[in-house]
């Protein structure tokens, strides 16, 4: 009767306890500190209170470039608003961050910057986005789209070589006119910035989908370089990767700034930390707080950023 | 399950966690299992075990009772006719037959298909018209083929496609490889339609936008991304759908004569044998069966043996067609 025995499942042991350790306190905390809302504890110039964010890996910016401007956004899902009057400014030489909880709406305000919430039949938007001065409700969708391109929480390659994924973006529409020949130099500068040249460039023929994770996501961001957009929509890039690959594209976002203005969605508060010039931070529709990170991280204005960044709610 | 039948007892008192560990073992036991499960599963590998033995009888039986009758010959001589089994020639004719409709049924079926498909999955506006158009292609499926046959004749008797096949003093025969490869079609259609419609809805939705999210059009990514990435998928409908095809009899018998030979039009080459009437081996094995009007039951089994042959070659192209495209990579959802 050995074929009644059911297959196997892996068991948690119940009778062992997991060993959770409690983090060792740091000494100069006070108690106000400890009770969670102490984040105002740094001397302004260092936010140490901000726990585990220990480097930042961007300097000041050395140059700023207003792209797009946000302008009383505001995007209904069915009626229901889950984005409501947002004003932001969007520059080159900067990277913005946008952190808060779940189903805050900052994805759906980072999808209706190339408008990618016209995809969702129910989204209704109302407010002005504009870029370089052009209202983007007036453009042409896909020459929008160009221009401000999008990279993805997971990474998604299309199912062709590297070469063609980004070729793709350069051909026209549906054609596969473009010799390789003339394509060749724009896609290798391409991967070039997205800092995945090296490891294909002999063999671009290679099927994207079976690069590893992390490269098939620098391919995505090569892919969203090739068009020489002048923003970059990041939705949590690095959701998906591991923290080898995720120090790769901070990097790379760092280096980015100078020639496009980045915008990037962020959960993880260290990251948002570590390669923001500048901090939005939305709660249930809203932009709360507004500000540079070393600002919004180190004594935010609002009570409600101080809980979100000290780990209260989220 | 007489061992592990004992253990329950023994969980009761884990005396440290090197202990327990031990005694639960890597693997769940089905101690933990109701009996009513432990007969579901047994009850599971029966059903499993009958299945794979019936279909290893169909196959094994015809295999090897077919296997002694096929010559080759078989294969190159016309159906003649004959009082034995030695004087009634080959299924040369029926072979070839086979071929044309799985060419003209499927050359329809694929192109609609895909179309289909894409509009279902991709557009789909009017949302009534696609539930209409939806469950239009479900009822093709479930409509038995001799149905479609019967209609078939009505439409191909009509004189506006009398072109179709022969017409004598204006009667027209309505029978020729042209009727019955269209009427098949619709036997494939919607296999093609459901196979490739799975297929792009396993797309994860971000990769549509992100084709988008570059700047292309909708028709763009359907055709560069959506279209290839879908490939696996068509393919195992349309080789599921020649499946079918090359199998069916009743379309045959009605819209193609069900004769032995090929009987060709005064037409220009390749169309006096399209328009004619004709076989395949569906009928030819139906008429040579040993209940059959020819009762040549030697051929009939040769001939079954053939078309099992084909049928079994398809089968095992969609597996190799599905495990190379597994072997390509695939996003997560």
């Amino acid at each position: 009767m050995e074929f009644l025995k059911p297959p196997p499942v892996r068991r948690l042991d119940l009778e062992r306890a997991p060993e959770a350790q409690e983090a060792p306190r740091q000494p100069d905390q006070t108690p106000s500190a400890a009770n969670g809302n102490g984040n105002g504890n740094g001397n302004g110039a260092a936010p140490a209170g901000f726990a585990g964010a220990r480097k930042r890996r961007i300097g000041a910016p050395q140059v700023s470039i207003p792209r797009m401007d946000i302008d009383h956004l505001s995007v209904a899902y069915d009626g229901k608003l889950a984005v409501k009057e947002v004003e932001l400014p969007v520059r080159q030489g900067e990277v913005l961050a946008l952190i808060g909880p779940s189903g805050c709406g900052k994805t759906t305000l980072l999808r209706s910057l190339n408008r990618l919430t016209e995809l969702t039949r129910s989204a209704s938007l109302s407010g002005r986005v504009t870029l370089d001065g052009v209202d983007i409700q007036a453009m042409e969708p896909t020459a929008l789209r160009r221009r401000v391109t999008m990279v993805f929480q997971q990474p998604n390659p299309f199912p062709m070589s590297v070469f063609d994924n980004l070729a793709y973006v350069l051909r026209e529409q549906g054609s596969r006119r473009g010799s390789k020949k003339s394509l060749m130099d724009p896609v290798c500068e391409a991967l070039e910035r997205a800092g995945l040249f090296d490891e294909v460039k002999d063999d671009l023929s290679h099927p994207a989908l079976r690069l590893s994770g992390g490269q098939q996501q620098r391919l995505c961001i090569a892919r969203a370089l090739v068009a020489k957009p002048e923003v970059l929509l990041l939705d949590e890039p690095c959701s998906a990767l591991d923290p080898q690959s995720t120090e790769k594209i901070e990097e790379l976002i760092v280096k980015l700034r100078e020639d496009v203005a980045v915008v990037i969605v962020t959960h993880n508060l260290q990251q948002a930390y570590r390669v923001a010039d500048y901090v939005g931070f939305m709660y249930l529709g809203d932009l709360v707080e507004y500000g540079g990170a070393k600002k919004v991280f180190g004594e935010p204005d609002q009570e409600r950023t101080k809980d979100y960044i000290s780990g209260e709610f989220g | 399950m007489s061992t592990v039948g004992e253990k329950p007892k023994a969980q009761k008192e884990p005396a440290g966690p090197e202990l327990a560990a031990a005694q639960y073992g890597a693997v769940e036991s089905s101690a933990a299992w109701r009996l009513s499960d432990r007969i579901g599963l047994a009850f599971c590998w029966f059903l499993g075990l009958l299945f794979c033995a019936i279909a290893a009888a169909i196959v094994i039986y015809m295999l090897v009772k077919g296997i002694q009758y096929v010559r080759p010959e078989l294969l190159t001589e016309s159906p003649k006719t004959g009082f034995t089994q030695a004087e009634t020639g080959g299924f040369l004719d029926p072979l070839i037959g086979t071929f044309i409709v799985a060419a003209i049924g499927i050359a329809i079926a694929l192109p609609l298909g895909i179309a289909i498909a894409v509009w279902l999955s991709e557009f789909g506006r009017p949302f009534v018209l696609a539930r209409i158009v939806e469950s239009t292609v479900e009822m093709i499926a479930g409509t038995p083929s001799i149905v479609l046959a019967l209609f078939g004749t009505v439409i191909f008797s009509s004189t506006a496609l009398a072109f179709l096949s022969r017409e004598s003093e204006g009667v027209v025969f309505g029978r020729s490889f042209f009727a019955a490869g269209a009427m098949l079609s619709l036997v494939a259609l919607p296999l093609v339609v459901s196979a490739t419609r799975e297929g792009l809805q396993a797309i994860p939705a971000h990769v549509r936008e992100a084709s988008y999210a570059v700047g292309k059009t909708k028709i763009a990514t359907t055709r560069r991304i959506l279209l290839p990435a879908a490939r696996p998928s068509v393919a195992t409908g349309t080789m599921l759908g020649l499946g079918r095809i090359i199998g069916d009899t009743a379309i045959i018998v009605v819209l193609l004569g069900a004769l032995q030979n090929f009987e060709p039009t005064g037409s220009p080459f390749p169309l006096d044998y399209l328009q004619g009437a004709g076989s395949t081996l569906t009928n030819y094995v139906y008429s040579n069966a040993p209940t059959g009007e020819l009762n040549n039951p030697q051929k009939a089994y040769a001939a079954a043996f053939v078309l099992l042959v084909l049928v079994l070659f398809l089968n095992a192209a969609v597996d190799v067609v599905h495990r190379r495209s597994r072997k390509a990579g695939s996003w997560n959802s």
